[in-house]
Order: structure tokens, then C-alpha cells, then sequence
């Protein structure tokens, strides 16, 4: 036997060599390494391969340039000999092209949606330089979040002491007034904001000096629209508005904010007109005041680092935290770009979807995408005998493995390029759907159709069918040409059946995972939705105030005659609103954090609070200084160890309150009531107290000017609804009624919830859908093939039952197998990730975990069961007649 | 007519062609070269220097037998051309005259 030399570096040689040299060359390569051989096996290796590589020259290199040319060549005959195939077996190009048509509206739908949220901000020309500031505040041991606020100090620190800075822009979002023009109110809202913030962000200017318009007091910048709004057709630059407070100047007018801008106001109002209020407010002034609605942009030199100026506010942040005990407050930068695909931060201007979120789904949709591509795949090599002789006729004329691959490529991109004419209508059709799916979406993206947006569809399905064709082509490609021209029925058929097997058992797998989740995700949702929060919510309408007067709206309210009961309070509590102070008890050194709100003396009976001790408040306070009674819960009489717990006597002991608003003030607790969610679900019982509702609580910042809450006793809430607004109107004609009944508050506090819910309800639909159209095509090929061995069988005097179970036997088995991986997993991945954040949850029920299944084995059992039942019919005598 | 120069290494593997007469093939090119310079010498650029003085026409070359010994792969054998032979008497006289000019010196 002689000894050969290495394999690799021989293809090597013989893929780059140039045909005319390559025998000379690899026969004395070949003579001289068996000489040295002798010598030393291993010094002639590599001496071979280093000799190999020495020829990776221009002389030696064929060129390639010719066997592309007779590809592109090739594509006509590819494209005619593809169409020609797709026709010829309809059933199962239609089950391809539908399968990848309806995973790739997924991925449609995923790219414009991609697409919108990572065009927002763009249209900034200094956009990669624009950082805006955000803080993570740990307030006194207790609480801790991170804002997209920051303090007006962080604003004037940078500005003063940070080298490297073109730009500062403080903006804050609640401008809010009614315009008055010509007898008419005309509700405007809008940011205050520096002058800066036209130098910072690229929004043009129609009329109006850039640099000035925002510098002086009382000086208004105006949309396009609101000028429309409040002017009308007049010309509105250099106009005064009328509001209530005082005039306003026009000194711009503005181009209408992009669509994918994450700053959305119709006006601009210069940040000196509030500045000298500010400069007043310690509270405001502090270093811990991250929380109000105070937003700091920065634009840095063109040469500095984001580092470098990170490091500096690391130095201030450390500086002031050491002065400061209220809170610790740390500052970073968040590039404008990453604001609406960022982490969801307090405070946001508006809701963002974070990068995470977008991955997630993108990765479900993959799988669905893969798995419709591995139907193709599957579905391809079955019909392998079919075209087994067409393959070996083309290796015999002189068709390289190249050229096959290509032909199967050719094919599958055009299958996927068909599919993705049927997915763009499917696209069109589930966009609407889509937007609904949360209300944020409707704000947040558009799915335009363009050109762009074609262009990455194209540019997707041509991908998909590239990786749809690839493995076909490779295992088509190795055909034997021997094998394939001989007798047909040599041909194993079921080569790579384990394979295929496997491809059922995870697409079955992955259908039940997303259908059981989808069950179980929804049945605790309703249960959330559902749950006693320890008072009751039911039909109660919160009315917002709009800071109209509460006497008034309340005495017209009484002469409804479906309102029932009416109270007043600061907030909404069990949708995430939270409102804090701080309390201190007797010895106590330490104060900790109680969660407030402010209620009338008509809350607890109007929302069936459980008093368990003392009374209602007694004392009616006009002013917050005058207030002297609290209404705590159980938790807080526990944290703070009141009376060793017992409610009872708690009552008459006095508490420390301060919050930031108000100093510290002496409160007698008179009453006790059962601990309620004040937080979600999401979170633990917390330790709450109810403090006076006074009429200096109505603050007109932020909006949060107070609610009325009316429980309703009506058979038509529609009507009555019509009722209170006509209420509503006689008492503020400007304003549009702004109400909403607390339970759908509280639906709309979990909608993230129902949003992944109706996602993954709509992945597992087009899952069972790939799924069920893979089954579909392995079973009708199955019996197809085997319809001469059944109809022997049926000869020899089978039954129809025995035959069904003979074909449908291994099919089950699979369906089972799945089904086994399957539940535990979803079971498991809910107990032990999802349903951990919710401490309150009921237990998963054997309807929401079978159900899925029983859905989808209903679904494969028929048809399994059409298939083998029409092929155990079948007449034998048709069937062997052809042979 | 375009006049081809000779590099130094394909003046040595045309002059070992001339020598090895009929039987000057990769190998023994290789081999030849290597006793005579004592040193290891590559495959690869003996190829290269063959094709271009093949390029040039001082040599042409033709195929032989199979023999086992290269894997079923034939010997491609070269043989001077006359074109060669006269460039190879050029080169040699040119040295020769101007060595003959080197005045006699001793290094005693």
C-alpha cells in the first residue's frame, strides 16, 4: 500500500490549481513526498502542505471567472426547470408557499416594526451626539428607580462646571393653559424649554429667529397645527395669546414635530418664563428632585468622548452625594438614539419598547420562520425519489454538485419570493391587528410601506429561501448517479427519517409550548383582572378634575340619580401610581417610606373599605397645615410595630409625617383599615396611610389635580356616562370629559400583559398553522408511497381499522413525544419564572394546561385520520392494475 | 522580435534541462539542483521557472507514462529548444569575454 499524501492539502491543490498545470505539479508533489516519506512521514507532511501553499500564486490559480459565467447563464434554465417542478406537484408547493407565506407576515410585520423603532430621533442631524441625562436616585435606604428626569442642579452643574458641553437644553413637559381667543378657549399644551433646544434638535424653523425665539419671558414657539388651532388661518407669528395667567408673545412658528421624534408637543414655551418660580423652590432647586418633570439634554463637542464626560459627572454626583441625606443620586448619559429602544425609565415622555422586548419577540418569530423553512426542507427530500432520476440525469450531461445546489437554490428563492407576495397581503391584513394589540402601538409606529421597507422584504424572503433551499440542495447535490439512474425502487426512500421525525417532534413541541402559554398566560390575566384588592372597584367612575372646582361638579353629580355614592381623592391606587412619605414613630430613629394617598371623608365607604378600628376621619381641615388625622393600614401598624400590631389600640398614637412637600408633622392615627393592594400585583402588601384631602392638594402640575370618584348603579353605563358628561359640560365647557371606570384603569395597568398574551396567542396560531401544514404533507407523502403495500394488505384481507392504525401508528407516537416535552417544560418555565413575580397568583388548572393539547391533537388527528382512511379505501384493484 | 532575458535561477534550471537530457522532469530538475547548489530548494519555485522559460521558448516540454509512483499521475518531461541552446551559448560567451578581461592580479 502506498502512502498518501494529506487529503486537505491535495483538494486544496486540485480547487485552485489550474487544470493544464494540475498534473504535472500534484505528480511531482506526490513523487517527492513518498520519497522523503522514507525519511521522516512527518517532515514530509508538512513539507507537502507548505509546498501546496507556495503555489497559491496568480500563475497557479485557475481563473473563476469563467464558471460564473456560465451560472448567470444557467439562472434562465434554473428559473424554467424550477416553475416547471413547482407546478408539477401542487399540493405540496401550495403547502410550502402558504407555510412560508404565513411565517414570513411574522417577519414582516417584526421588520417594519424594527424599522420604525430604530428610525425615531433620526431625523436629528447632530443626533449621535445628543445624550439626554438620566438619574438613579435611592431615596434613603428605602426606594429606588431610575428616572428619565433629572434635578434642575444636574442642569446647572453640567452647564457651569463640564468642559466639552456645545449645548445644555433643560425642558420641562407641563406646560399646560387655556388659550383664550375671542371669547373661545383653546386648550394648549406643550414643553418650557431653553433656548438651546432649537440648537440641539433639528427642527426647523418656518418664521422666527432660531436663536432668540425662546430667550425672553412669556415667549411662545407654536407648531405648524397649533397655530392653525388657536389662530386659525390668520397669521399668528408676533401675535400675543391671551391665557389666563398672563400674555404670551409668539416668537416662532415651527415645521410640525416628526412623527418618529420621542419629543411630541404643539408648543414651546421659554424656559425664563418659570425660571424665577424655580430659583425660589428650594424643594425644586435640591439634588434629590429627580422626580419632577425636569428633562436634561446635552450635545457634545464634536471631539469629545461620551467617557470623558461620564467621568466628570461621576466626580460631581460623588461630590454632592456626600452633602446630600435625603437621597443618593448617580447620573448617566443615554444616547438619543437608545431613548425609545431603551430600558422603560420613571417618567418617561412616552412609553418606549425596550430592545429586550423587540429580541424576544424577534426570536419566537425566527423559530416560526425556521421551522416553516424546515417544512420546506422536509417536504423537499420526500419528494427526493420523484426527482431522483431528473438529478442524475443532469450529474450525467455534466452538472457539477454546484450547479444542483444552485438549481435547488433557485427554486426555493423563487417558492419564498412567491410566499412572499401572499405575506405581504397577509402583512397588510394583520397590520391593523397588530397596532391594537397595545394602544401605545398606535402612537409609537407607523408600518409604512416604503421603499426601504420593500426593499428589506425582498431582501428577507430571498434569505429565507436561500436557507429554506440550502439543505435540500446540499442532500440533492450527493446523489449518486448510479444509484439514482438504476431500478427506482432501490432508492431508499425513508433515508433521513429520524431526521424528519425530529423536525415534527420540535414543531409540535414548540406549538404546544406557545398555545399552553398562551391558556395559561390568559386565564391569569383574567384572574389579575379579577382579583379582590381588599375594596372594591366595581362601576366606579374616576373623574378627572381638570382643575375645575370639586364642589361644584359634586353637588350637580348628587341629582343623577344612577350616582350612588361620590368621593374625592389625590390618585388612583392598584394601577401603579404611587405617591410616598415618609413616617417616624415614637422612639424609631430612622423614618421609612409609607405609601399616601389624599381622601375625602366619603372614600372608604364609597370603595367598601374594611375598617377594622377607630373611625372615619373626624375633623373636615381646609388647609394641609390644619390636618391632623391619619388612616393607616395593618401593614404599617407591623413596620413600624404600633401597639405591638393590634389595631385596636392603635388608635390615638401619633405618627411623624413628612413628605417632600410638606415637613415633618404630627398626625393621631384614627383609624385602622384591612390591608388592600395599593401597588400591582406585582408587588407586596405595602404599608399605606390616607391623610385629609384639602383643597391646597390640588396642584396643577403633572396633571395630577384630583379625581372624583362616583360609584354608579345603573343598567346602562352608556347612558349615564352621557348623563355626567352633559354634568360635566355645564360645568367646564372648555375641557373634554376625561373619565374612566376603575376597573378598566386597572386593566390598562396590566395591558403589557395582555399585549405578550395576544402575541404569543398570534405566534401559536401560525405555529399550529406550519405545523399542521408539514404534518399534512409528510402524512399524504407517507401514504402515497406506501399506497401499493396497503392496498397488498388489503388484499390479503386487512381491515380499514387495522390499516389507519398502521399508518397513523408512528405519527402518534410522535405527537406524544412532543406532548411530553411540551407541558413540563411550559409548566415549569411558568412556576418558575413567570408567575414568581407575581406573589399573588392562583395555581395553573389542568384546563389551561390540557386544553392547548387536546386543541392540537384534535386538529392533527384529523388529518392524520382523512388521509389514512381515504388510503385505506382506496380500491386495490385501481391501485395494482398500473403495475 | 521581442528579445527574453534570463533570470539567474532560470538560467540554472534551463542549463540542468540541458544536462539531464530527456529525462529532465520536476524531480530530477530538483534534485539535480539541489546537489549541485547544497541547498534546499522548493518545489514550487523550480515550476515556476519552468514555465516561464517554457513561456520565453527556450524549452518544450511533453507528457510521459503513468507510473505508480505519482499516483497515477504522468511525468512531464522538457528538452531544450535550439532557441535555448544559442541564448545558453550567449549567456556563456558574454561571461566568459568579460572574465577574460579581469587583469591578472594576485591575492597573494
Amino acid at each position: 500500500m502506498k502512502v498518501k499524501p494529506p487529503k486537505k492539502a491535495l483538494h486544496f491543490l486540485r480547487w485552485f490549481c489550474r487544470e493544464d498545470y494540475l498534473e504535472e505539479i500534484e505528480g511531482d508533489l506526490t513523487e517527492i513526498f513518498r520519497k522523503q516519506f522514507e525519511n521522516s512521514p512527518r517532515k514530509a507532511k508538512w513539507e507537502f502542505i507548505w509546498s501546496v501553499i507556495r503555489y497559491f500564486r496568480p500563475e497557479f490559480i485557475k481563473s473563476f471567472r469563467n464558471s460564473h459565467q456560465t451560472s448567470t447563464v444557467m439562472i434562465g434554465s434554473y428559473i424554467k426547470t424550477s416553475v416547471r417542478s413547482i407546478s408539477r406537484n401542487k399540493l405540496f408547493s401550495a403547502i410550502n408557499i402558504v407555510g412560508l407565506a404565513i411565517s414570513m407576515s411574522v417577519g414582516l410585520l417584526l421588520i417594519a416594526f424594527t424599522h420604525d423603532l430604530l428610525s425615531y430621533d433620526r431625523f436629528n442631524e447632530k443626533g449621535d451626539r445628543i445624550y439626554r441625562i438620566t438619574s438613579h436616585a435611592a431615596f434613603r435606604g428605602e426606594y429606588s428607580s431610575t428616572f428619565a428626569t433629572t434635578s434642575v442642579k444636574v442642569g446647572h452643574l453640567i452647564k457651569e462646571k463640564i468642559p466639552g458641553v456645545e449645548a445644555v437644553t433643560m425642558v420641562q413637559t407641563e406646560f399646560a393653559a387655556d388659550a383664550n381667543v375671542k371669547g373661545n378657549s383653546v386648550p394648549l399644551k406643550g414643553y418650557y424649554a431653553e433656548p438651546s433646544l432649537l440648537q440641539i434638535f433639528s427642527l426647523p424653523m418656518l418664521k422666527g429667529d432660531m436663536t432668540n425665539a425662546l430667550r425672553e419671558p412669556c415667549s411662545i414657539v407654536l407648531t405648524e397645527t397649533a397655530a392653525k388651532k388657536v389662530f386659525g388661518l390668520e397669521e399668528a407669528f408676533g401675535k400675543t395669546i391671551q391665557f389666563k395667567e398672563r400674555d404670551y408673545q409668539v416668537t416662532g412658528i415651527l415645521k410640525d414635530v416628526p412623527f418618529f421624534s420621542h419629543l411630541q408637543f404643539e408648543s414651546l414655551v421659554s424656559y425664563s418664563t418659570i425660571a424665577p418660580q424655580i430659583d425660589k423652590d428650594r424643594d425644586r432647586l435640591s439634588w434629590e428632585n429627580v422626580y419632577q418633570r425636569n428633562y436634561v439634554y446635552v450635545l457634545l463637542d464634536k471631539n469629545t468622548s461620551a467617557d470623558y464626560i461620564q467621568v466628570q459627572i461621576d466626580a460631581i454626583c460623588a461630590e454632592e452625594n456626600k452633602a446630600n441625606k435625603e437621597a443618593q443620586v448617580y447620573v448617566t448619559l443615554l444616547p438619543l438614539h437608545d431613548i425609545m429602544s431603551g430600558e422603560e425609565l420613571q417618567n418617561s415622555i412616552r412609553p418606549v419598547m425596550p430592545k429586550i422586548v423587540v429580541w424576544i419577540i424577534g426570536g419566537l418569530a425566527l423559530v416560526v420562520i425556521l421551522s416553516a423553512c424546515f417544512n420546506y426542507t422536509n417536504l423537499s427530500i420526500a419528494l427526493a425519489m420523484r426527482r431522483n432520476k431528473e438529478i442524475g440525469l443532469r450529474k450525467v450531461i455534466g452538472a457539477g454538485r454546484r450547479q444542483v445546489r444552485m438549481q435547488f437554490l433557485a427554486e426555493a428563492v423563487i417558492v419564498s419570493l412567491v410566499a412572499l407576495v401572499l405575506s405581504f397581503g397577509l402583512f397588510l391584513l394583520l397590520r391593523p391587528q397588530f397596532m391594537t394589540i397595545a394602544p401605545e402601538l398606535l402612537k409609537m409606529v407607523k408600518l409604512e410601506v416604503t421603499v426601504t421597507m420593500v426593499l428589506l422584504f425582498i431582501a428577507f424572503a430571498m434569505v429565507v429561501g436561500v436557507v429554506a433551499g440550502f439543505l435540500t440542495g446540499v442532500f440533492f447535490a450527493r446523489i449518486n448517479i448510479m444509484n439514482a439512474l438504476r431500478d427506482v425502487s432501490s432508492v431508499k426512500v425513508f433515508k433521513g427519517l429520524s431526521f424528519r421525525r425530529a423536525l415534527v417532534v420540535v414543531q409540535y413541541t414548540l406549538t404546544l409550548i406557545f398555545i399552553t402559554s398562551t391558556l395559561i398566560g390568559y386565564v391569569q390575566y383574567k384572574n389579575i383582572l379579577a382579583f379582590d384588592l381588599g375594596f372594591n372597584t366595581e362601576n366606579i367612575l374616576n373623574i378627572d378634575l381638570q382643575g375645575n372646582n370639586p364642589e361644584q361638579l359634586i353637588h350637580k353629580l348628587k341629582a343623577v340619580p344612577e350616582v350612588k355614592g361620590i368621593s374625592q381623592s389625590k390618585i388612583v391606587t392598584s394601577v401603579g401610581n404611587a405617591w410616598g412619605a415618609f413616617v417616624k414613630y415614637n422612639g424609631s430613629r430612622d423614618s421609612s417610606l409609607v405609601f399616601t394617598n389624599f381622601i375625602d371623608e366619603h372614600y372608604l365607604a364609597v370603595h367598601d373599605y374594611h375598617l377594622i378600628a377607630g373611625q372615619n376621619f373626624i375633623t373636615r381641615p381646609s388647609t394641609k397645615a390644619a390636618t391632623s388625622e391619619i388612616i393607616v393600614n395593618e401593614k404599617t401598624l407591623r413596620l413600624f410595630n404600633i401597639a405591638n400590631g393590634d389595631a385596636q389600640k392603635a388608635v390615638g398614637e401619633e405618627v411623624l409625617l413628612s413628605s417632600m412637600q410638606d415637613a415633618g408633622k404630627k398626625l393621631t392615627i384614627v383609624g385602622v383599615i384591612k390591608d388592600f393592594h395599593y401597588g400591582k400585583l406585582d408587588e407586596e402588601i405595602k404599608p399605606v396611610a390616607f391623610t385629609y384631602l384639602t383643597p391646597d392638594r390640588f396642584l396643577r402640575s403633572d396633571k395630577m389635580d384630583g379625581l372624583v370618584n362616583v360609584r354608579l348603579d345603573t343598567r346602562d353605563p352608556m347612558e349615564t356616562i352621557a348623563k355626567i358628561r352633559e354634568v360635566w359640560k355645564s360645568v367646564d365647557p372648555v375641557h373634554p370629559f376625561e373619565a374612566k371606570f376603575y376597573d378598566d384603569s386597572i386593566e390598562e395597568a396590566y395591558s403589557e400583559l395582555s399585549a405578550m398574551i395576544k402575541v404569543i396567542g398570534f405566534l401559536s396560531f401560525i405555529s399550529i398553522s406550519i405545523a399542521s401544514l408539514g404534518l399534512l404533507g409528510m402524512v399524504v407523502f407517507t401514504t402515497e408511497t406506501r399506497l401499493r403495500e396497503i392496498s397488498i394488505r388489503k388484499v390479503l384481507g386487512a381491515t380499514s381499522g387495522n390499516l389507519v392504525l398502521l399508518l397513523s401508528r408512528s405519527f402518534v407516537l410522535l405527537l406524544t413525544t412532543s406532548a411530553l416535552i411540551a407541558l413540563p417544560v411550559t409548566y415549569l418555565f411558568f412556576e418558575m419564572a413567570v408567575l414568581v413575580r407575581f406573589p399573588f397568583h392562583e395555581n395553573i388548572g389542568m384546563a389551561e394546561l390540557f386544553g392547548g393539547l387536546l386543541a392540537v391533537f384534535s386538529i392533527a388527528f384529523i388529518m392524520i385520520g382523512s388521509q389514512t382512511i381515504k388510503a385505506s379505501r382506496s380500491n386495490p384493484s385501481e391501485v395494482l392494475k398500473s403495475e | 522580435m521581442k528579445i527574453h532575458t534570463l533570470g539567474e535561477f532560470e538560467e540554472l534550471v534551463l542549463l540542468m534541462v540541458a544536462a539531464l537530457h530527456n529525462e529532465a522532469y520536476g524531480v530530477t530538475i530538483l534534485e539535480g539542483l539541489e546537489e549541485k547548489l547544497k541547498k534546499k530548494v522548493n518545489i514550487s519555485a523550480v515550476h515556476v521557472a519552468l514555465k516561464r522559460i517554457e513561456d520565453k521558448g527556450f524549452v518544450k516540454s511533453r507528457f510521459g507514462g503513468i507510473t505508480e509512483d505519482r499516483g497515477g499521475r504522468r511525468k512531464k518531461f522538457y528538452v531544450i529548444t535550439a532557441l535555448g541552446k544559442k541564448m545558453l551559448d550567449a549567456q556563456f560567451e558574454l561571461r566568459t569575454s568579460i572574465y577574460k578581461q579581469i587583469p591578472k592580479i594576485s591575492f597573494g
